[in-house]
């Protein structure tokens, strides 16, 4: 057990210790640089509701707070203008 | 007032024929430009399918304007499309700089179907803005 370093590192794992581990979410927004989310785009809007059509918490979609607004905003404006269901079902 | 850019959108029924929605178009674009606003894009998407049935209409004209108008100019054009029975729905927005600056690029194609050319372009702008911010 105290062995010194060079052993303990051949310890063979039988599924990589790497498969539980979560990769770390990120705001899409920040990343890419996208200061404006276009609510004419319902493709785009497409991506942060599930499929009843509602919108997917910042949880799942790893959205800062600053642009989960602007999303929901952004589908609230889409629904309005018929480009996005209010309620539906399979939307994807 | 002050002046500031907006963008409304229509929604126009589909009943119309193609030559009665772009007079009425017409009509509004003239309305916005007689009361003191300066038109910047405008752009007819043509009939489209409605997400969900609005008047018992499942289709509908799609008419996006944007403009520099003052601010009185949007309660006087609301109205008038409040009045209008064509029109099944309307959305007018007020544009921050960022709006613009979107808006802007998507006129010059660098935004939809080429997005690569978008991306370049996208950094190049956000980048030196970051810059600013931080210090």
């Amino acid at each position: 057990m105290s062995t010194p370093g060079n052993k303990s590192n051949d310890i063979k794992f039988l599924t990589s210790p790497k498969l539980g581990m979560q990769k770390k979410k990120y705001c899409r927004f920040k990343k890419a640089g996208i200061r404006y989310i276009d609510y004419k785009d319902p493709d785009f809007l497409l991506k942060f509701v599930n499929e009843q059509g509602k919108l997917l918490p910042r949880r799942l979609t790893g959205n800062s707070l600053k642009f989960q607004r602007k999303v929901a905003t952004a589908v609230k404006r889409a629904r309005h203008l018929a480009l996005m269901p209010y309620v539906t079902d399979l939307l994807k | 007032m002050a002046n500031a850019q907006y963008e409304t959108t229509l929604i126009l029924t589909p009943e119309k024929s193609d030559s009665e929605v772009s007079k009425l178009i017409k009509g509004y674009v003239k309305f916005l430009k007689t009361n003191g606003a300066s038109i910047v894009h405008e752009e007819t998407w043509g009939l489209r399918n409605l997400a969900y049935p609005i008047q018992k209409k499942s289709t509908g004209y799609y008419f996006t304007v944007e403009y520099e108008g003052p601010t009185e100019l949007i309660a006087s054009l609301e109205l008038s499309l409040k009045r209008d029975e064509s029109v099944l729905r309307f959305l007018t927005v007020k544009l921050d700089k960022f709006a613009i600056d979107y808006n802007d690029r998507k006129h010059k194609g660098l935004i939809g179907r080429d997005k690569a050319p978008a991306k370049a372009e996208k950094e190049k702008v956000v980048q030196p803005e970051n810059v600013e911010e931080k210090s």
